[in-house]
């Protein structure tokens, strides 16, 4: 690993200044991604910002027919969170099969959401349920905040601090592990709420997660696993690579529909 | 006695292990100690026009950085094969020439340009970054049908054509005769999948240059410490054998990739030489893909043909094997006397012929892993025979009892002579504890269901023990395969065993020491295994090739026997009775019929004390043994495994694996279960997930656990193990080996029982979700209109 200036503010605005302060700065949460990839030297911070003792960052709070979670809480604590689990049991189911034990208790969700791994579960839960990323500066709803492969609206200096889900009547997330990673090779989040039916994938779209128009309108007539039979997922803009195909990925979407839904209930 | 052969004693090496207080080289620490990181070439094909390594020579902290040509000018030696291989025209192979490090031609990706030496670990690989290496990027030969075709990139200008040798096995005309009065011929196209070794500690190595002493220490993790010191010695000119000690402390796993004495170990000595500092290296994960040799990559083209009774008359081979960019120590081996020999299996076929071709690409070097050959012959065999059950509408059980060799010994058309077997016992007692007869009831739930299940059979042989060494010298071998073995009594009566073996994960800290038990009656705690160090014990070849237990500990058992034969003369002479008298058991040793005895610390007491020793006698208690078997030793089996698919997903699981297994006399039967169930999930991981990928350029794909998938312990099931024996004739103790019949019989087991759940026999290794529901939905498309 090369050299780095590590920080670690108690306060949203320290955060913002120690990263203007930096040549390189990056923001440190559970470091699951980042630090791996700066011990292979593919990233060289000058500076690591941690944000994990940042107040109020790793609290779960419920309200107003919504469940709030701090940007920092980790995987484990959503998994094990009494509310979510009460409220939006599929983001609690999401949260608990992430990575392996050590990731789940060291990765935070505004980790996961910053980084948009194409292939990460936190993206589709963010976007299947039409949450709302708070940061620093904002409210980006799920809709906008997604901008392709590892890349969102955040700007430079922005900082997430907790991420808004409004609590929906049925959820459930079916992934279909790559066998190498584990991350997810197809992952399908499916909502039904106040505002209709979300299906959003992730893994298995060669620019990120995305919603799925075809299976959000079979399910808006009949939120049932049959309702997907007769929806054809097309290839088209879907990743193809050693592990999958693109039209295996889009079958495995059709599967992960069918079974999220059938969890759903 | 209860530590004695056949008891199940707990290893006694797990306590340092399980509480992390094992010693591997990367624990080793030296006052002056240096950490090397290697410049490695990130291209597939390049030629190196120039290496400037001012801005890394510049950082404070760096001690050097020495080059390929640097290294040859001080007369460091090529890497050597161990193994000659003559083409079927008579003609010696061809290898293209390994420099350790590059002299011109970087030739797969990995392939080491420069060793960078510095103060810390990560200073010395920002330092390897910072070399600057012009490279012109060549075209590169990658797939090893392709390397062969004309106008392939030719990796060695010495090896025209990439073709290594063109090797036979068996009799052609038999086997062509076989074939055309066959009533029924299958034809199947087989791909061997290219694996990565994987073991769980990286390689590293210390090397601690003595200048005052002239002197070189080499930590190595090796599974073979004396003939890497052998080969650094004679070959490499690192050091003239007594001035270089090698020492493999804890090896954190082998499976044959720690066999080979790479450019990294001969870099680290000749730079502590240049640098005069203790140079360490450990390698990195994704550097263990790329330079750990890899395995398998076959290309297989296989007839075999029955006649109406369904007995086989004929089998073809055609193969084509990669060796990679340079042909390691037993690359040769591997693909020939390894593979084409076992092409009989565990059935009497009249006519077998066998052709292998060898090439390079620009790939990894590729060389043994667990099993080594053998794994790719039983693949093939058991592939076939199933596949030809199905295409002859037989019980694929039935099949293989119809052509089963059931006499023994047994002279197999491809050179071997099998020693011992009962494969029909092994076929039996696996199918009874799979419940074969209930499988239709089950296949009928998992039906209703909407799950595919499917069984599939492996009734295999292997070739283990390595080897006799006057018949490994007359088919090309550099060495011979004996083993060697030191008893030490101390005067305080307890027991030191010296081996020239390397245990890596066998447990040979128990098993071996359960010989002295057995023969003596002493408890286990008063034996001691020492082993691993160039300086402590006598030469020895190693460990590999199962063969440890026939070879190694057969030594051990000579050396015994020997020690047996002092004592009884020592207490004969002291209690003043006749040798033939004296019995040794419980750890003294009495006079039959008397109540005269001497407990075992006064044996040793007295044998070193030496006031009353018979006449002539030279005092001391300690002997030595080599064993060189006649034979090669046959372990057998039969491995039945059964699969659950989910048709919407291609998704595999398997819901039970069996296995019996034929290892001869077992010594210690719960480490011979946990060597059945390490193989066999190596060899699931074969079968369902592993695989190495190289673009076209020849950059490598699979260089991390994110991309290369190593089987888990949620990816296999709870294995129920059982065994039939025939003890082997071929050694003393009538142990045939066990490292490696789990890899080598499951592959084809799942892969059976895949292809019979999803009613096709068009899929390859790795059985990939992606693989399995392809085939399906192949197998679904309708005929096209005739």
């Amino acid at each position: 690993m090369h050299p780095t200036k590590y920080h670690k503010p108690s306060s949203v605005s320290d955060a913002v200044a120690a990263l203007a302060g930096a040549d390189d700065g990056k923001l440190l949460a559970g470091g699951q991604t980042l630090l791996p990839t700066m011990k292979q030297h593919l990233a060289a911070p000058s500076d690591l910002v941690d944000v994990r003792s940042i107040d109020g960052m790793s609290e779960i709070t419920v309200g107003n027919g919504t469940v709030t979670v701090g940007a920092a809480t980790t995987h484990a604590e959503v998994a094990a969170s009494a509310e979510v689990r009460q409220h939006i049991p599929g983001l609690a189911s999401l949260a608990g099969g992430i990575g392996d034990p050590a990731v789940r208790h060291m990765g935070t969700i505004g980790g996961s959401l910053a980084n948009n791994d194409p292939a990460a579960d936190y993206p589709a839960a963010v976007l299947g349920l039409g949450a709302s990323v708070i940061t620093s500066k904002r409210e980006i709803a799920a809709d906008d905040f997604f901008d392709g492969m590892f890349t969102t609206a955040l700007e430079d200096d922005e900082i997430i601090t907790a991420v808004r889900f409004p609590v929906p009547e049925a959820s459930a997330y079916a992934k279909f592990d790559n066998p190498a990673s584990r991350y997810a090779m197809a992952g399908v989040f499916v909502s039904r709420g106040a505002s209709g039916v979300r299906v959003a994938v992730t893994g298995a779209g060669d620019d990120g997660v995305m919603r799925h128009d075809g299976l959000e309108a079979a399910l808006s007539s009949s939120f049932t696993a049959d309702a997907c039979d007769g929806v054809e997922v097309s290839a088209d803009g879907l990743l193809s690579d050693i592990h999958a195909s693109a039209a295996y990925r889009a079958n495995l979407v059709k599967q992960m529909a069918k079974t999220a839904v059938a969890a759903a209930g | 006695m209860s530590d004695g052969i056949g008891a199940r004693v707990q290893r006694v090496e797990d306590k340092r292990f399980l509480t992390g207080k094992g010693k591997y080289t990367d624990d080793i620490r030296m006052e002056n100690q240096a950490y090397a990181a290697f410049v490695r070439s990130p291209h597939g094909s390049a030629r190196v026009r120039g290496i400037d390594a001012s801005a890394a020579m510049a950082m404070e902290g760096v001690v050097g950085v020495l080059t390929g040509p640097e290294m040859k000018e001080d007369g460091i030696g090529d890497i050597i094969t161990g193994w000659s291989i003559t083409s079927k025209d008579g003609s010696p192979m061809q290898c293209g020439v390994w420099n350790p490090m590059v002299t011109e031609l970087a030739r797969y990706v990995g392939d080491a340009v420069a060793i960078v030496v510095a103060d810390t670990q990560d200073l010395a690989r920002i330092a390897a970054e910072a070399v600057v290496v012009d490279y012109e990027i060549l075209p590169a030969a990658v797939n090893l049908v392709d390397a062969l075709k004309d106008g392939a990139h030719q990796v060695h200008g010495n090896v025209p054509g990439n073709l290594i040798f063109d090797w036979e096995v068996g009799d052609e005309a038999a086997a062509d005769e076989g074939l055309a009065k066959a009533t029924h011929v299958t034809e199947l196209d087989i791909v061997n999948n290219r694996l990565s070794p994987n073991a769980i500690e990286p390689r590293s190595a210390v090397a601690i240059f003595n200048e005052a002493e002239d002197h070189y220490t080499l930590y190595s993790t090796s599974q073979n410490p004396h003939v890497a010191r052998l080969v650094l010695s004679a070959f490499y000119n690192v050091a003239p054998e007594h001035k270089l000690r090698v020492i493999a402390p804890d090896v954190g796993g082998g499976f044959g990739s720690k066999i080979y004495i790479y450019p990294e170990e001969i870099a680290c000595l000749w730079a502590s030489m240049k640098l005069n500092r203790s140079v360490k290296w450990t390698a990195m994960r994704t550097e263990s893909f790329m330079t750990d040799a890899h395995a398998r990559d076959h290309v297989t083209k296989a007839r075999m043909g029955f006649d109406a009774d369904g007995k086989i008359t004929g089998f073809k081979i055609d193969t084509i094997a990669n060796i990679g960019a340079y042909v390691s120590l037993f690359a040769t081996a591997t693909p020939t006397y390894l593979y084409g020999t076992l092409a009989t299996g565990t059935y009497a076929i009249p006519g077998v012929y066998c052709n292998v071709k060898a090439v390079h690409t620009n790939t990894a070097p590729v060389d043994a892993y667990r099993g080594a050959g053998r794994p790719e012959a039983t693949y093939l065999i058991e592939r076939m025979i199933e596949v030809s059950a199905r295409q002859l509408g037989m019980d694929p059980a039935e099949l293989r009892r119809k052509n089963f060799i059931r006499e023994f010994p047994y002279q197999t058309p491809v050179l071997l002579q099998y020693d011992s077997g009962d494969f029909d016992a092994c076929l039996t007692k696996a199918q009874a504890l799979a419940d074969v007869a209930g499988f239709p009831a089950r296949k009928a739930e998992a039906a209703a269901r909407g799950k595919l299940r499917g069984l599939g059979y492996s009734t295999f042989i292997e070739a283990c023990g390595l080897a006799p060494s006057a018949a490994a010298g007359s088919l090309g071998s550099a060495v011979g395969l004996w083993e060697s073995a030191e008893v030490r009594v101390n005067p305080v009566g307890t027991i030191e065993i010296l081996t020239g073996c390397h245990s890596h994960g066998q447990g040979h800290a128990t098993t071996f020491c359960q010989l002295a038990a057995e023969k003596f009656g002493v408890p286990i705690e008063n034996v001691k295994l020492v082993h691993g160090d160039t300086d402590t014990s006598q030469f020895g070849m190693g460990t590999y090739g199962s063969r440890s237990g026939p070879v190694g500990m057969s030594a051990v058992l000579k050396a015994l026997e020997k020690v047996e034969a002092k004592v009884k003369k020592i207490v004969a002479h002291q209690l003043e009775a006749s040798e033939e008298d004296i019995v040794i058991e419980n750890g003294e040793a009495s006079v039959a019929g008397t109540d005269k005895k001497m407990a075992w610390h006064e044996i040793g007491l007295a044998a070193y004390i030496a006031h009353n020793l018979p006449e002539g006698m030279e005092p001391g208690l300690k002997e030595t043994s080599f064993f060189d078997p006649v034979n090669f030793s046959f372990p057998s089996g039969c491995f039945i495994c059964e699969v659950e698919v989910d048709p919407d997903t291609g998704k595999t699981d398997i819901i039970q694996f069996v296995s019996a297994d034929d290892f001869g006399v077992i010594i210690n039967p719960m480490i011979v279960e946990g060597q059945v169930h390490g193989g066999v999930t190596q060899g699931i991981g074969q079968a369902l997930t592993e695989r190495v990928v190289y673009d076209e350029s020849g950059q490598l794909v699979t260089g991390s656990y994110m991309d290369y998938t190593m089987p888990r312990a949620d990816d296999v099931p709870s294995y129920k193990v059982t065994h039939s024996s025939t003890p082997s004739p071929t050694n003393p103790l009538g142990v045939k080996g066990c490292g490696e019949a789990g890899a080598i019989g499951s592959p084809p087991a799942v892969i059976n029982a895949i292809t019979d759940a999803i009613g096709t026999d068009d899929l390859q290794m790795p059985a990939t979700p992606e693989a399995v529901w392809t085939a399906l939905q192949a197998a679904k498309m309708p005929m096209a209109a005739e």
